[in-house]
């Protein structure tokens, strides 16, 4: 059993391959077909690929604030790689691979950070909660998602992801312990990326570890290597299994790094070094993944080479659809709040059309 | 029937009806509540329907979301609204805000019970007035009963909501008042006043536990020959414009009496309505019957802080005589 074998108590941490792409952990190796392996890191690949146009785009005035993901692509691929569309997804902001992979579009998230509520209603992915901004509380649902999935007895897992930063927050704290008090199927993914936009880990907390904090719930937890494609696709598919008996729920730390800025309003020389950013390029996901698969002969530089244009294309293009979505009805701003809309909130949209035809009369007469 | 039987009969029929009903909170299941508003419902329903929850409010409300999300009506107690505030994040964040910011492909349809209100001697942070601050909040809905009667069928009304609705129990009220209550299902739709007094001379709006110091002051105002009209509000938000607008430009005079203290209070915003819909109707400013801006009293000290039919009639008097 992974969790007892990688106990946090014993300050271990899961891995399975090592930086140069090396399987070194054979027996927790998992079993991916090749084409599926390919898959993943293509669409490893399609993210990183978008995420770092995204970040052009926020500099270029085309999109407001934008949180990347750059450097911790295996994280939310894994768990994309596992998640069926029945499961459901409670995101944190920095899981763009898990959000593609339940069939959340791009233009879907570029409509979020444009500053579209429509990009929060996805068209396809089902089970998809919208990315939630006040840091940890969205766990909370998820525990509230896995009692139903318990109750209705549903053949379902909930994903649900914060940062490190968020498990200082009292949230982290209550959802992990109702989910392990009603024994729901959910599995929390920490991503630690060694800071919560500048503060670092350990000033986040005094413990080792955060896997350690699961433990205290009586939860199954698990240190991994959050840039082992293998280890974090292992490590969740146990979680899954776990979940399924009725052992859940799990609490999974994933050790990354965030490469990138917190988002396109933070500046990281500030608080880190660039010795540091660099130390942490060996371990870069892509580049481990890539050399197993170069070493098994399934990829190579060529094709790689061949599907970047492929991507960026594909990115702009839908990029570009985004950016053509046209006006924000005014309608939108008073419909959803309620099931029906209160007489009152209908006398103030009535107001604001009043308004703004005296101001169109007003401008034209001007 | 009193308030306490009429809350649970509602529960009761709700269970009953809709598996997807769900209650719980903290010490609601065996105990079935310190007030025992849930009793003998565990013990129907099973401990997978109506339990006891870890003492969190906010892990409350916030499976109370995600259940909700996922297709559930949880209906969850938060102990004393005094103990809310951990659940602001949750409630004022996602549980308001979830249809609109996901454009209508997620709800949640939940219910917060909580009893507030002062006058029952009760301990620090026992007996708060809150509904001013979640009636300010987009996406809430806000009610609170007076009668048995009122007190299941708003409650039935709200767990059949596909809004979020903060159901708030007059705890003064829970047991004092006795009336026949219909039996078997029946709902009384939120957002609509109920005008108790028909009169001529004022309008008296009020709602909890208030509702019952107005009819004492309107005996007093009766011997001194004041015709008074009392609304109960029922609903802080929605707020039922028509019938206060309706009543201030026959009466021509309008009092609100609201446990909660004064300042932006639910008090100021039906005063206002007043001044906007009624002003060349009005023969005396609108006046606030209502705490005052301070901390409420600990048990030796609260008969300053609260509004009884003397305070109320006073003003009575005052708005009449203007």
């Amino acid at each position: 059993m992974i969790f007892s074998e990688y106990n946090p108590i014993d300050k271990k941490t899961f891995q399975v391959m090592d930086d140069d792409g090396k399987i070194i952990n054979k027996p927790w190796m998992p079993q991916i077909e090749d084409d599926k392996l390919v898959k993943a890191y293509k669409d490893m690949l399609f993210a990183r690929t978008a995420d770092l146009q995204i970040v052009s785009y926020q500099r270029q005035g085309r999109i407001y604030t934008y949180p990347p993901n750059y450097g911790q692509e295996a994280i939310a691929g894994a768990a994309g790689a596992v998640i069926r569309d029945e499961d459901w997804m409670v995101p944190a902001f920095r899981e763009m691979g898990t959000m593609l992979a339940k069939g959340v579009t791009l233009k879907e998230l570029f409509l979020y950070f444009m500053g579209y509520e429509d990009g929060s209603k996805f068209s396809v992915a089902k089970n998809t909660l919208p990315i939630s901004v006040p840091i940890a509380s969205q766990l909370i649902h998820a525990a509230g998602i896995g009692y139903s999935i318990k109750y209705k007895k549903e053949d379902k897992v909930v994903y649900a992801f914060v940062g490190d930063g968020g498990t200082s927050e009292g949230d982290f704290h209550e959802a992990v312990n109702f989910a392990g008090v009603w024994k729901v199927p959910v599995i929390f993914i920490v991503q630690n990326n060694q800071y919560g936009i500048s503060t670092p880990t350990k000033m986040q907390t005094a413990s080792e570890t955060l896997a350690i904090k699961g433990v205290a719930y009586g939860v199954k937890s698990l240190r991994v290597d959050g840039n082992d494609y293998f280890a974090m696709y292992k490590a969740i598919e146990e979680s899954v299994k776990v979940c399924k008996e009725g052992e859940g729920p799990v609490l999974i730390e994933a050790v990354t790094y965030r490469k990138g800025a917190h988002t396109t309003s933070d500046d990281p020389t500030k608080y880190r070094t660039k010795d540091e950013e660099d130390s942490w390029d060996c371990k870069d996901p892509l580049k481990r993944l890539k050399a197993y698969l170069i070493d098994k002969k399934l990829w190579s530089d060529e094709e790689e080479q061949k599907i970047i244009p492929q991507f960026k294309e594909e990115v702009d293009r839908q990029f570009r659809d985004a950016e053509n979505y046209g006006a924000y009805p005014k309608e939108d701003v008073f419909k959803y709040l309620y099931a029906e809309i209160p007489d009152d909130l209908k006398e103030q949209e009535r107001e604001y059309d009043n308004f703004l035809k005296w101001k169109e009369t007003k401008i034209k007469t001007n | 029937m009193n308030m306490v039987n009429a809350i649970n009969d509602a529960l009761d029929i709700k269970l009953a009806e809709d598996k997807s009903v769900i209650v719980y909170g903290e010490d609601v299941g065996v105990e079935g509540g310190v007030f025992r508003v849930t009793e003998g419902l565990q013990q129907k329903y099973g401990a997978d329907r109506v339990f006891d929850s870890p003492l969190a409010e906010s892990g409350i409300v916030g499976t109370a979301i995600g259940m909700s999300v996922a297709g559930l009506r949880p209906v969850v107690e938060m102990q004393f609204c005094g103990f809310i505030y951990p659940a602001f994040n949750q409630i004022i964040s996602h549980a308001s805000r979830m249809r609109n910011r996901s454009r209508g492909q997620h709800e949640t349809p939940m219910v917060i019970r909580m009893p507030y209100g002062g006058g029952i001697n009760a301990l620090e942070h026992h007996s708060e007035s809150m509904e001013a601050i979640f009636g300010h909040i987009p996406g809430l809905k806000v009610v609170v009963p007076s009668t048995p009667h009122d007190a299941k069928g708003m409650l039935i009304a709200a767990i059949e909501s596909n809004d979020t609705i903060l159901y708030m129990e007059p705890k003064r009220i829970y047991r004092a008042i006795k009336q026949e209550v219909a039996e078997g299902k029946f709902t009384i739709p939120l957002g609509k006043a109920n005008v108790l007094t028909q009169g001529t001379d004022v309008t008296v709006v009020a709602y909890g536990a208030m509702v019952r110091e107005v009819q004492k002051a309107i005996v007093m105002a009766k011997e001194a020959g004041i015709s008074v009209e009392l609304i109960d509000l029922r609903s802080i938000y929605p707020i039922d414009k028509e019938t206060i607008v309706k009543s201030v430009k026959k009466t021509g005079r309008i009092i609100t009496v609201t446990e909660g203290p004064r300042t932006y209070g639910v008090g100021s915003e039906i005063s206002q309505i007043a001044l906007e819909e009624a002003f060349l109707h009005l023969e005396a400013p609108p006046a606030r019957v209502s705490a005052f801006d301070v901390i409420v009293p600990l048990p030796r000290g609260e008969h300053h802080y609260m509004q009884d039919q003397y305070k109320i009639f006073h003003q009575i008097e005052k708005t009449v005589k203007y």
